[in-house]
């Protein structure tokens, strides 16, 4: 899937996170913004990595403002962001 | 004669206040405290260094100390309770020596003991007469209950009360009397009320948190405590405060008749006393402005001292006589052991105050929790910080099950005759994991910051140092 | 137990991580009204990985689906089945036809996914003038068919009069409603109070509800659960009772007797099977030998 427009999902209430994505020519680029990050940062670029991976979204600039969402959660917010990110208008 | 002097600065001066010495504070103003930080700045200008301050508690807007501590006014800390903006500097180790932390009945009784001393105790008064005849119930700055400075003027060498209300001799009703005084002095304000008496807390609207307290409830009432002479202590935020007015609508509807009911005193508590649902309030602080005027105006309010509400070296105390006691966590572990003086990072962000006194002489000492809060699990293999020893632990209410402690047996047996959701601790702890997913725990630093000093005197544990 | 059903907005992921331990008989994941047309997708992935990750404890789950007017309604199905939801609720659904189609739509997401055909049950929101003159002919259209619920604030603007605490108004499609659930072998759930504040109106609502032969009541507020749990649950005097027919039937038995009566009435067959319904329900929530 190619990413070919910016997207965002999710909101910046508490247990949510805000996912911003933006093309990118150079792989997957993560920024993480998050109060659990020395707790659950491998974590949380793992499962974004995984989502991305299963989307075959191989080039995108994902940014994250976590507020301590669980992991499903965290999933869902990326794969939406992908896909608007990569829909046709 | 007149202790009145017309300054902080002229006090400083008068007490023989030199480098290396202790001083000390109450933190009834809470965080609309003027006090510490005109002192601190007062002692700072006179070029007086290496102080440590000994404080019952030391506050969000005691921020300036940071200052002070770096600029090497203030050497050592030692105290019940450290809130984010001073606790996360020392976490980040801006102090040489370790803090100590003590709690509310354990620094009374190492004062009384000689273990810690004080050269000048600086008493914020709402007010006072010219000889120190002082009370906390009247003035524009009026907090109610002064239950921590009662120690610090018994014991120290130098008492200065500092009021914004002066009053012709002699002060009647007074909580504090002259003859502990040294001298007196009038400022333009000690305090803001609207920090001082920060209103009401509302009750939680969270359904998670009403839950747990009402199963915190169901937990009294399968106990078999609750009957008349009861004697109860609750938090004053979150699930803590809820089962006070769930247990209200209980004893009311049961005509149950408790004998005390102790906290940071609220106007909730205040009208549980005047519903009948209790005999009297033993207050040693007071939260907000309906307590203060209840305390001021109702003779079953009574204002008591910190050694009489927690002291273990006293004759006897207050907590002692506790029924139940609900107290939050910000982690506790497999032991029951329960931490309240650091946050999932490592930074210092509270501290005892009363929870170890509590927990130590209630029959029944109730954690109450959410299993998760911001996907940092509070059930945890071991705490970073031993606050409680989980000896003293009882039952454990987050919203997925109740866990008693295995040492109470008769407990279990209750809990489960009425159906309440009990598992082990063990299963909560892989239920929060389950939830939260794979969790690292902070790993700290080798330098202790502070160490966790128990009501008896004992280093229970050691805090260390966050690797930013 | 079909007490309780409360209504989780589907793109709050702070709501559905504790919908569970609020005490409620089942749980409404919403996809429908409670979540913007802007962010349809985000809460349909949101509510099938939370179906998926978080293993929900001790109530039913159901999804409130798009309406088949919208293009959602297909893609909300195929996120869900496979997670297997036990309801799927669909919204201002007028008549059989409605039930058939999503019915069959249901079937072919099953069969596609290799999971057992028919096990998600349909719970509909009656919510239009037609919708409650077809009940019953909804009720029976499909084996799937497992309660009828109210909507009374949209069925209200379809009749054009006012919504009010008393009811009156809609006193009509309330008793034909459960009349038609009942007459379909089916639950009938009650409108939700919407006035979150007034918990006195809420009771009294609820006790309405349960007069007129109601299941359970739909809850839009964590804080209406426990009490309309309390007014479906059977009364210790409901279970007595119940226990007392059944002692006086074995009596019976014991001596012989033809017909046995019980405080001065017949006992027959409606009131067997009320008791028995009490004891099992009892027995449902609160364990224990009943």
């Amino acid at each position: 899937m190619r990413i070919i427009k910016n997207a965002v999902a999710g909101t910046m209430e508490s247990s949510d996170l805000m996912v911003i994505v933006a093309p990118s020519e150079e792989g997957l680029d993560i920024q993480l913004q998050s109060p659990v990050k020395k707790q659950f940062g491998e974590s949380i670029c793992r499962s974004v990595r995984e989502v991305a991976e299963a989307l075959e979204v191989r080039n995108a600039a994902i940014s994250i403002e976590d507020h301590g969402a669980l992991d499903c959660t965290i999933r869902a917010r990326v794969e939406t962001a992908l896909l608007r990110a990569a829909k046709e208008d | 004669m007149s202790k009145l002097l017309g300054s902080i600065e002229e006090a400083i001066r008068a007490t023989g206040l030199k480098d290396g010495m202790t001083v000390s504070f109450h933190h009834h103003l809470r965080s609309g405290d003027y006090v510490l930080n005109m002192v601190m700045d007062a002692i700072a200008k006179a070029g007086i260094k290496d102080i440590t301050i000994n404080a019952s508690s030391i506050h969000e807007g005691h921020a300036p100390l940071v200052e002070h501590m770096r600029s090497g006014v203030v050497t050592g800390l030692e105290t019940n309770f450290i809130s984010t903006s001073v606790g996360k500097e020392i976490s980040r180790g801006i102090l040489k020596k370790p803090v100590i932390f003590r709690t509310h009945g354990g620094r009374p009784a190492d004062l009384l003991n000689g273990r810690s001393h004080i050269d000048v105790a600086f008493i914020g008064a709402p007010t006072s007469d010219d000889m120190g005849n002082c009370t906390g119930k009247f003035g524009p700055s009026a907090c109610g209950a002064l239950g921590y400075a009662f120690t610090d003027a018994q014991v120290a060498d130098k008492v200065v009360i500092i009021t914004d209300n002066l009053v012709p001799y002699p002060l009647t009703d007074f909580s504090i009397p002259e003859i502990y005084a040294d001298y007196v002095v009038k400022v333009d304000k000690i305090g803001d009320p609207k920090g001082i008496v920060s209103g009401t807390t509302r009750i939680t609207k969270d359904p998670v948190a009403l839950k747990i307290a009402r199963l915190a409830v169901e937990c009294i009432k399968a106990s078999g405590l609750l009957k008349d002479g009861f004697a109860f202590q609750t938090g004053a935020g979150g699930a803590s405060l809820a089962a006070a007015a769930y247990l209200k609508d209980v004893m009311l509807k049961e005509h149950i008749k408790g004998s005390y009911v102790m906290g940071g005193i609220t106007g909730y508590l205040v009208d549980m006393l005047n519903a009948g649902c209790f005999e009297s309030i033993l207050d040693v602080q007071c939260f907000d402005l309906n307590a203060v005027e209840s305390i001021r105006t109702n003779p079953r309010h009574q204002e008591v001292s910190d050694a009489q509400y927690a002291s273990p070296g006293a004759k006897s105390c207050a907590v002692d006589g506790l029924s139940v006691v609900i107290l939050g966590a910000t982690e506790i572990d497999l032991d029951f052991n329960v931490n309240v003086h650091t946050d999932s990072n490592g930074y210092i962000m509270g501290g005892s105050g009363g929870h170890s006194d509590t927990a130590a002489g209630a029959k029944m000492a109730m954690i109450v929790t959410p299993l998760v809060r911001a996907r940092i699990p509070i059930v945890t293999k071991k705490v970073q910080c031993i606050s409680t020893p989980g000896s003293t632990i009882d039952v454990l209410v987050t919203q997925r099950g109740i866990a008693v402690n295995p040492a109470r047996q008769d407990l279990l047996e209750k809990f489960k005759a009425a159906g309440l959701p009990v598992v082990t601790i063990e299963e909560l702890y892989e239920k929060a994991m389950d939830i939260v997913g794979d969790y690292k725990p902070v790993q700290m630093g080798e330098r202790v910051v502070a160490d966790v000093v128990y009501r008896d005197g004992t280093v229970i544990d050691h805090i260390y140092q966050v690797e930013d | 137990m079909r007490r309780t059903m409360l209504f989780l907005p589907g793109n709050n992921p702070g709501m559905l991580g504790n919908g569970d331990v609020l005490g409620s008989d089942s749980i409404i994941l919403d996809l429908e009204d409670a979540v913007s047309p802007d962010q349809k997708d985000s809460a349909r992935i949101l509510v099938r990985n939370a179906l998926r990750d978080l293993h929900y404890e001790g109530c039913e789950i159901i999804i409130r689906i798009n309406d088949l007017e919208t293009p959602y309604w297909v893609e909300d199905l195929e996120a869900v089945l496979p997670l297997k939801p036990d309801v799927i609720m669909p919204t201002k659904v007028s008549g059989g036809a409605y039930i058939r189609r999503l019915a069959d739509k249901m079937t072919e997401i099953e069969e596609k996914n290799g999971l057992e055909a028919g096990r998600t049950k349909l719970i509909p929101l009656l919510e239009t003038t037609l919708g409650i003159e077809n009940a019953f002919e909804i009720a029976k259209a499909d084996p799937r068919m497992a309660a009828l619920y109210l909507g009374a604030e949209d069925y209200t603007a379809d009749l054009r009069c006012k919504r009010t605490k008393e009811g009156t108004e809609i006193f009509y499609a309330r008793t034909r409603l459960v009349n038609a659930a009942r007459a379909a072998g089916i639950d009938a759930y009650d409108t939700p109070w919407t006035d979150v504040a007034d918990l006195e109106g809420l009771e009294k609502d609820a006790l309405l509800a349960k007069s007129l032969g109601y299941t359970g009541k739909a809850v839009i507020s964590p804080r209406h659960v426990d009490i309309v749990n309390e007014v479906f649950s059977p009364s210790e005097a409901d279970i007595q009772y119940a226990r007392e027919v059944f002692e006086a039937i074995e009596e019976g038995k014991r001596l012989g007797k033809g017909a046995v009566s019980l405080r001065g009435k017949m006992i027959d067959k409606p009131i067997v099977e009320r008791a028995r319904q009490v004891l099992e329900n009892a027995r449902a929530i609160y364990g224990g030998e009943f």
